[in-house]
């Protein structure tokens, strides 16, 4: 196909992801540069019967005129990155040279927003990923046995918690394990105690997370699991067998080997997607112990009457440059494929 | 298929049966139960007293006079402005699908069918701009639409969804046009087509497959996004999930917290029927990626 056919062809989609995703990137980054405006005050005298007082106001109008002159705030170069809510150098010197043991230095920096955020978000990624590969491969497995006619109906009912967005499948949820729920008052009664509550203890919430990032997962790793299973060759399975060798010996020795590649892809796209754990968090009304990076984002993005452009700006860079970081595999992979294709 | 030597024991039968069913249940009873109880009141559903209140509904008897009620269904529709969610949901889907199919299949094609170099390069960068979470562009809209003005309306986030969705629905149909043999547009470029008749008289007609799949794909992510649409409509203009949010974060204690649970069985069910009928494009797709690569 000559350049300028291709160009044409390609113009529309491209036009509109450099547009939409391209320029984003570089406006956000763009936006951690800089910081909101301060307020300005002003000095107003206040009389009453009992005698005048000067108060601090904040000059509205000045502030106003600002924000219209610079309405990105000042230039504030790296200043935002090294801020207390995100890399917070300050607080870390200051934390290593005052606390006495890496035990205090480690609490005061998972107490920093971002390192909680961060140790949040790779404990969640983490967490879920390697019980979704065992879960999807053994759902796979033993679908893969079942007769044909029922194969459609039971492969539509396990993936349905992947098909509902995450905020819909953690409020399904969420509404059962609440005490007053379901499945809170089967707990209840299962360790005999009234009060419990999942809700209660972060260490309990961050569990319930991971449990339903384990149930929203688990459906994708079972689909791709189920359809390389239809790849595997039935001749070395067939020889095996003739060998004596049992359905475990059979499981284990060629169709795991088989599927290590796929497994890869799942365990990387899973790492991938789970990085950005935003809607969870929000279902299940747990952003007073459990913050991801990307609810970071949300909440300076939502307050009503400020968003903090720079603030989310720069954690939007952060957690780009994580995303980089898992992404290599997966760019290295595809690289690899390519060549060998061509 | 299956091998007549490779039969399976009667208890291997039994074990997998009763973990299906097990998983099964795991996955779906908690649909079942939100449906269930979208038909009762409050007190039912979240019953302090005994949680077999939600399935017998004695509460609901008390306050309306049976054991079931659509009463959360018409409130949150009629007073809750749900239809006017719905409505901005089928908008921003049906526009989201048709726009990043034409501009998908168009790429796609072209992306299928040049031998060039940089054809790999925009794989790459699809790639690697399908994997920027949504939250981080998101922060990179909102200034500049403040500025320009387009913040808050329905066409802004059609062609936002459109852009982030396009990566993905490239790489799916560019794998898809790459089972479709060389030689049949090749030949229609012989007897004296351009590229673009080559591709509406000969393509068009033979890729409809793997475009039910990439428009599946597409009205799935339209229609379950709530990153962009909560953050980028305004409240007059929101889409069923973040309705479904807004409800909940406003009315916590008041009885209008059914609403939110009959919602999300209205938005959840249309969905259901729709992977129902297209189960097959579905998992074709998901495994397009996996399989191949």
């Amino acid at each position: 196909m000559p350049h300028r056919t291709f160009f044409w062809f390609f113009f529309p989609s491209g036009l509109a992801m450099l547009m939409f995703i391209g320029l984003p990137i570089i406006s956000s980054f763009f936006q951690s540069l800089h910081i909101e405006p301060e307020q300005i005050l002003m000095e107003v005298e206040k009389c009453d019967p009992f005698g005048c007082k000067t108060e601090t106001k904040v000059d509205i109008e000045a502030t106003n005129k600002l924000q219209e002159e610079q309405p990105l705030g000042r230039f504030n170069g790296l200043g935002t990155y090294g801020d207390r809510n995100h890399l917070a150098f300050d607080e870390i010197k200051e934390a290593w040279t005052n606390s006495s043991s890496i035990a205090e230095f480690t609490d005061i920096l998972l107490n920093l927003p971002f390192y909680k955020a961060l140790l949040f978000t790779l404990t969640f990624c983490f967490a879920v990923t390697p019980p979704v590969v065992v879960l999807g491969f053994i759902v796979a497995l033993s679908v893969n046995t079942i007769t044909k006619s029922l194969k459609g109906p039971t492969i539509f009912g396990v993936i349905l918690p992947m098909i509902v967005t995450p905020l819909i499948g953690s409020l399904v949820l969420f509404w059962m394990i609440d005490a007053k729920g379901i499945l809170g008052s089967f707990i209840q009664f299962l360790f005999d105690d009234p009060n419990l509550s999942l809700k209660s203890s972060s260490q309990l919430t961050w569990i319930t997370l991971i449990i339903y990032g384990i149930w929203h997962n688990t459906p994708f790793a079972f689909v791709v699991f189920y359809a390389a299973l239809q790849t595997v060759p039935q001749d070395p399975i067939e020889a095996a067998i003739i060998d004596g060798a049992s359905r475990y010996e059979r499981v284990r020795h060629i169709v795991i080997p088989h599927l290590y590649p796929v497994a890869t892809f799942i365990i990387l796209i899973c790492l991938m997607d789970n990085f950005r754990v935003l809607e969870p968090i929000i279902g299940f009304a747990a952003e007073g112990v459990a913050q991801s990076l990307s609810w970071m984002i949300y909440n300076d993005l939502r307050s009503e009457n400020k968003m903090l452009f720079g603030s989310a700006g720069a954690t939007s860079m952060l957690t780009i440059i994580g995303v980089a970081i898992l992404l290599t595999p997966v760019l290295i992979r595809t690289w690899r494929e390519f060549r060998t294709e061509r | 298929m299956e091998s007549k030597i490779n039969r399976y024991s009667k208890q291997l039968i039994l074990i997998n049966s009763f973990f299906i069913l097990a998983w099964l249940v795991v996955s779906v009873f908690p649909f079942i139960w939100t449906f269930w109880g979208s038909f009762k009141v409050k007190a039912d559903f979240f019953s302090r007293a005994d949680w077999m209140f939600a399935v017998t509904g004695v509460n609901t008897l008390i306050e309306t006079g049976d054991t079931s009620t659509v009463k959360a269904y018409v409130e949150s529709w009629t007073e809750g402005e749900f239809w006017k969610a719905t409505m901005n949901t089928i908008i921003i889907t049906v526009s989201v699908v048709t726009i990043s199919l034409f501009l998908g299949t168009l790429g796609a094609y072209a992306l299928s069918r040049s031998t060039y170099k940089y054809t790999f390069w925009i794989l790459i960068a699809a790639l690697i701009f399908r994997a920027m979470p949504h939250i981080t562009l998101v922060s990179g809209y909102l200034f500049p639409f403040f500025q320009l003005n387009v913040w808050g309306i329905l066409p802004t986030t059609i062609i936002v969804l459109v852009a982030i969705n396009q990566p993905f629905t490239l790489w799916l149909l560019y794998s898809f046009f790459k089972t479709v043999p060389k030689e049949l547009d090749e030949s229609a470029l012989i007897d004296g087509c351009s590229y673009f008749q080559a591709f509406r008289f000969v393509i068009m007609p033979v890729m409809w497959p793997g475009v039910v799949t990439a428009g599946l794909f597409s009205m799935m992510l339209a229609y379950n996004d709530f990153t962009v649409t909560s953050l980028l409509l305004n409240q007059q203009n929101y889409t069923m999930v973040p309705k479904i949010n807004a409800y909940l974060g406003t009315i916590e204690h008041s009885g209008n917290y059914m609403w939110a649970v009959s919602s999300v069985v209205s938005a959840t069910a249309p969905l259901f029927m729709i992977i129902m009928f297209f189960q097959r494009q579905l998992i074709s797709g998901l495994t397009a990626g996996a399989v191949k690569g």
